[in-house]
């Protein structure tokens, strides 16, 4: 890889991200769809709580991270589509190729796309914490800063992922933009989003430390249910996530030269 | 085949590209002078695309190199992107932006340095004004191509890349851009190479033409020396022949009385 190809302009990145505002700014679907299904999701698990309160003993304290669970989870969930969704709205617009044959080097275009998948999810998540505090009396905010913790490791995995998906759309074509939606809910029952990891089979549960956000979702349960801050979850996650990263930008990389190979880039249908 | 001069913008050197069931581009070298129009010609499958798309460096060569200004494009392609630009009718640009917002976007990609007065000059001279606010994806064909050309000289290419330029307009439209695009070439001494079905665009337009079959150079040299060596009376029947293989070139000695 030549010198050129590593230099950085953050303009090339601002021009990305301009482009990708003025692309939600001018639809209203586009920023509906960003709250809509986080709302509805907010309002199911938040009445599953409220329900399951009135229980007693386990079942209650196992309710009360519900809410919490679910926000964090559409950070994770929210992070990667919001990362994969503005990559694909440049093969539905037919424009990789201009994008391609412009001065902007692939690490621009991911860091790009990351700031997208922030603000993309700030602008569905932000409003949906709101509604928690006032439907439910649920304020996430109020973990205070350790939610800068969570926040960055969930971030880190649906970057990680966000670029795999992308990379694997680029080189197959739109065919495999199916992956883009499913592969964030392969993790879901491993990362142990709702439950403990002691209740996975035993066989199971490397696998599940395996990955960064279960980390994040055990640190979060001894966060709201024993009010204890574990740093060491959230370093286990942090380590985990620079390899997952790694692998992702190695992913990512590997694919743009395949589909460079197979001429990809200048079809990009299905 | 050692090609590389100073004076040359494009080399390339026994480039070859195969597909997994197709050889596309079947080892073929030439240089392109700089400030020269070349038209890149041939039918459909003749491997057009996939060179031009080695050129620009979004398709790797299986074997040989393309060189544009220096730079090896499979290697050292960001040496030289910013001075290049490409314009096809598969290419589109994002439907929901405005004109100007697209503008504006590829101004800041190429690092124009007051984007909103290259904008103002570029729709000055390609007529943009009337739907610089409208977006994209509601502009007719001709409108269409008029923005993807001003997408493509927002930086002013040495290296513009033309495919199909003028496909599915009208004649009006499609006479009015080959105007423009000479007009740029004389103030600019850019470079154009042009993929193009239309021969008389072709002649009126190209110093040269690059005649491509089967993944192979057949025939390369300037419009009217072709129509004569082929003995016939435009590019047109001279692309027929050489499409159905149906005539050889007259050689020098044969052309004598």
């Amino acid at each position: 890889m030549s010198a050129e190809a590593l230099s950085f302009s953050p303009r090339r990145v601002g021009a990305m991200v301009l482009r990708h505002w003025y692309l939600l700014r001018s639809s209203w679907p586009r920023l509906v769809e960003l709250i809509y299904w986080p709302a509805v999701q907010m309002f199911m698990w938040g009445f599953l709580q409220v329900g399951m309160a009135r229980q007693s003993g386990a079942a209650m304290a196992a309710a009360s991270t519900f809410l919490a669970a679910f926000l964090l989870w559409d950070i994770l969930f929210r992070g990667q589509i919001g990362f994969s969704m503005s990559f694909m709205e440049e093969m539905w617009a037919r424009n990789l190729p201009n994008l391609m044959i412009s001065p902007l080097r692939p690490v621009e275009f991911v860091i790009a796309l990351m700031a997208m998948s922030v603000i993309r999810l700030a602008v569905g998540f932000v409003p949906v914490t709101i509604l928690a505090i006032l439907f439910f009396g649920f304020n996430l905010w109020g973990l205070g800063l350790v939610l800068v913790a969570f926040f960055a490791n969930l971030f880190f995995t649906a970057w990680a992922v966000g670029m795999l998906c992308s990379g694997l759309v680029m080189r197959n074509g739109l065919g495999a933009e199916g992956l883009t939606w499913s592969m964030m809910f392969i993790l879901l029952p491993l990362t142990c989003v709702y439950y403990p990891v002691a209740t996975l089979p035993a066989l199971v549960q490397p696998v599940a430390w395996a990955l960064p956000p279960t980390a994040v979702f055990e640190g979060m349960r001894a966060l709201v249910v024993d009010h204890v801050f574990r740093a060491d979850l959230m370093l286990w996650a942090l380590g985990l996530n620079a390899i997952w990263l790694a692998v992702g930008a190695t992913s990512f990389v590997a694919l743009l030269g395949s589909a460079r190979r197979a001429g990809a880039l200048i079809q990009t249908g299905e | 085949m050692d090609l590389a001069t100073k004076s040359n913008a494009i080399e390339a050197d026994g480039l070859a590209k195969r597909y997994s069931d197709a050889l596309a581009v079947d080892g073929i070298s030439f240089a392109i002078e700089r400030g020269t129009i070349t038209g890149l010609l041939g039918g459909n499958g003749a491997g057009k695309t996939t060179t031009i798309g080695m050129i620009m460096g979004l398709v790797a060569p299986s074997a040989g190199r393309v060189r544009v200004f220096g730079a090896d494009m499979a290697r050292e392609p960001y040496r030289v992107l910013g001075r290049m630009n490409f314009e096809s009718p598969y290419v589109d640009l994002p439907h929901r932006l405005t004109v100007r917002q697209n503008l504006t976007v590829f101004g800041l990609l190429y690092g124009v340095a007051d984007t909103a007065a290259r904008i103002a000059k570029l729709s000055a001279e390609l007529d943009l004004s009337e739907f610089l606010d409208r977006q994209a994806g509601k502009l007719s064909a001709g409108q269409k191509t008029r923005v993807a050309l001003a997408k493509a000289m927002i930086n002013e290419p040495d290296l513009l890349v033309l495919d199909e330029p003028t496909a599915s307009l009208d004649p009006d439209t499609a006479d009015w851009i080959r105007g423009h695009l000479e007009r740029y070439r004389a103030a600019t001494n850019a470079t154009i190479l042009l993929a193009s079905h239309n021969m008389f665009e072709v002649e009126r337009l190209c110093d040269r033409v690059i005649m491509m079959k089967r993944g192979k150079i057949v025939d390369d040299d300037a419009p009217e020396q072709l129509i004569a060596r082929y003995g016939r009376q435009n590019l047109e029947e001279v692309f027929l022949d050489i499409a159905r293989g149906r005539r050889q070139p007259v050689l020098p000695a044969e052309a004598a009385p």
